[in-house]
């Protein structure tokens, strides 16, 4: 029993790594621009089918190094495109347009590469198990916590030691004075919505080779990352990563005992936090009026 | 956030759901119910046929009841389908499992949506923009879960059926609901005359204008001393209400239910609607909905890839047409 609960736990702290990736992203674009973006999970499947795309001619290593890239840039062609004509308007509007391009961006892919589950193949000493006793921890496994970890590292290093990162943090507490003091907010905007596009396609890949790869991969970790945002603390990263994590471990452990309840569980959470703490666990006092 | 909605509109003057004209106001009113009651009999004549009728008033009075609080309240919620879900699953499984009658069925439906509501609305309304729009889109899916997983009861994916729509008894007559489409053409019709008539009753009233009042500037309402959480608490419960009733006739239109009518597209379709009819004017979201249906009906009988249609659909509404087809006919009107 304790072996699965582990394995459930361990399984839920993955999920959970992917959840926070995604939400990371969002919640950058969230806080610097006040756009929901409902597209984030169709620029994850974009992602994770560039790789597959890319895998024959540049190897997995390729693959996991350039498809986010490339999906960031797509990343900053829409927002300079669609998005930066809304900014200003009601954020029902952005919701909106990004809601449309998330059907878009499902279908696209859809069309391309099919509705059927591809295969996606990942270096074979990384699949397997590294004890027989502990059978799931695979090297692929122990290597996405720690690929995840670095990329949350590297957001922080970027957003704290860096000029963009240090402008994308004035930004976002006050971007009317950030723009008076001579920054760009258009170009900080678009880069900073291209940084978020990156974690999503980042994630893409690593969820492909975890999850399989189909179109729908990019709406079933929106949701739940929407929650890591509420729970963890609206802006706030830190929170948002504490956020996907917790409720990645809360299904996870739910799975165990009462698995109908696996999705119902993070809700459960989302309700109690909202009750007893309406700003999320780590949110700033204030940010939500 | 909410002070952006205040920003973009120009304020009302007079009456807060038309044109500030009476005379036309009481023109479009007449023109509109006219139109409504004799629908099955020209729905025909331009290719379509009952069913999409009822499904217009439906899902009209769905957009319409959503638009109280997007319009009239300046609140984003983009979760109603939850709401309106919740109300055909009370409905189908009431008749299923407890009690086969058309009414009563209705009654629970709309309680289970209506208490629904009031419960998650206590919990997030304290939010605002964008975060409160945030919150009710990850609320809807609760539900969405609950359907999809609860085989047993639910049906799970495969949707609830095996059950249908009773006929009505009033004592001296009984209406055949199930039997004869405009019979139950015209009970949708008349719920939705009673809903829409006291959604225009509630708005025209002090309480209304107080919704108004927030919409327009939330900060300047708490200053004079309104309780703003407790009446957009008040407006979500009433929104929530009457997409509960509209969920209810959804579900006895096809005497069906499945998940999807739960689901985050689905809240999604509700404020399109409003949108693109325009959710400054009170009847704008029926208009949309019209438009809706009658696209969803021809272009998925057409095509496959309706969700890049209704993907670029929205795209395409939102850069071009943000007011909506009224808010442009009203603002060529008044200049």
């Amino acid at each position: 029993m304790s072996q699965v609960l582990l394995f459930n736990v361990f399984n839920g702290l993955i999920v959970g790594a992917f959840y926070a990736l995604m939400a990371l992203g969002l919640s950058l674009i969230l806080n610097l621009s006040g756009v929901i973006n409902f597209a984030h999970g169709g620029f994850l499947a974009l992602g994770a089918y560039l790789a597959y795309t890319l895998m024959p001619h540049i190897g997995f290593w390729g693959a996991l190094l350039v498809a986010p890239i490339l999906t960031a840039i797509l990343g900053l062609i829409a927002e300079r495109l669609l998005i930066r004509p809304l900014y200003g308007r009601d954020p029902l509007y952005s919701l909106l347009l990004t809601f449309g391009l998330a059907y878009v961006l499902e279908d696209v892919s859809r069309y391309i590469w099919g509705a059927q589950s591809l295969p996606f193949a990942i270096p074979s000493w990384l699949t397997t198990p590294l004890s027989s006793q502990f059978f799931f921890l695979t090297g692929y496994r122990i290597f996405m916590v720690l690929l995840v970890g670095l990329a949350v590292a590297g957001l922080f290093i970027i957003l704290n030691k860096t000029r963009l990162g240090m402008r994308i943090r004035a930004g976002t507490l006050d971007l009317e004075t950030v723009s008076v003091l001579g920054v760009n907010v258009r170009i900080l905007r678009n880069l900073n919505f291209g940084l978020g596009i990156y974690l999503a396609g980042l994630a893409g890949v690593l969820a492909a080779g975890m999850l399989g790869l189909q179109p729908t991969i990019g709406t079933s970790l929106i949701m739940p990352s929407f929650v890591a945002i509420i729970v963890g603390g609206l802006g706030s990263l830190p929170g948002t990563l504490l956020g996907g994590l917790l409720i990645g471990v809360a299904s996870g452990v739910t799975t165990v005992y009462f698995p109908s309840a696996t999705e119902a569980v993070m809700y459960v959470m989302m309700g109690l936090v909202l009750l007893v703490r309406p700003r999320g666990l780590l949110g700033e006092e204030g940010r939500v009026q | 956030m909410s002070s952006n909605v205040a920003t973009n509109s120009p304020p009302v003057v007079g009456n807060p759901m038309g044109t500030g004209n009476r005379r036309g106001d009481i023109i479009a009113t007449a023109v509109v119910w006219l139109l409504l009651l004799s629908m099955p009999y020209w729905m025909a004549l331009i290719g379509g046929y009952t069913e999409l009728a009822i499904r217009i008033v439906v899902m009209g009075l769905a957009a319409m009841s959503l638009n109280f609080l997007l319009g009239f309240t300046g609140v984003l919620s983009f979760g109603h389908a939850a709401y309106f879900g919740l109300g055909g699953y009370g409905v189908a499984m009431c008749i299923k499992y407890l009690v086969p009658s058309t009414p009563v069925a209705m009654l629970v439906g709309i309680a289970t949506g209506t208490i629904a509501a009031m419960v998650i609305g206590a919990l997030i309304v304290k939010l605002r923009g964008v975060y409160f729009a945030m919150v009710t889109i990850a609320f809807g899916q609760v539900f969405y879960f609950i359907a999809f997983r609860w085989n047993n009861v639910t049906g799970g994916d495969d949707g609830l059926s095996g059950w249908s729509r009773k006929a009505l008894d009033l004592g001296f007559t009984t209406i055949d609901l199930p039997g004869n489409d405009k019979a139950y053409y015209y009970f949708a019709l008349f719920v939705f005359a009673l809903c829409v008539g006291a959604m225009a009753l509630i708005l025209r009233s002090p309480f209304g204008r107080t919704l108004i009042a927030i919409r327009e500037n939330e900060r300047r309402a708490r200053f004079l001393g309104i309780p703003v959480d407790q009446h957009i608490w008040m407006s979500f419960v009433i929104s929530c209400f009457f997409a509960a009733v509209a969920g209810c006739l959804y579900a006895l239109l096809s005497n069906f239910i499945d998940p999807r009518a739960l689901r985050w597209d689905q809240s999604g379709n509700f404020v399109i609607m409003a949108v693109l009819g325009g959710m400054r004017s009170f009847w704008g979201p029926l208009l949309g909905a019209a438009i809706f249906v009658a696209l969803q009906d021809y272009v998925s009988s057409q095509t496959e890839n309706w969700m890049s249609f209704i993907g670029v659909f929205f795209m395409l509404i939102v850069i071009f047409f943000p007011r909506g087809i009224l808010g442009i006919l009203k603002r060529s009107v008044t200049k």
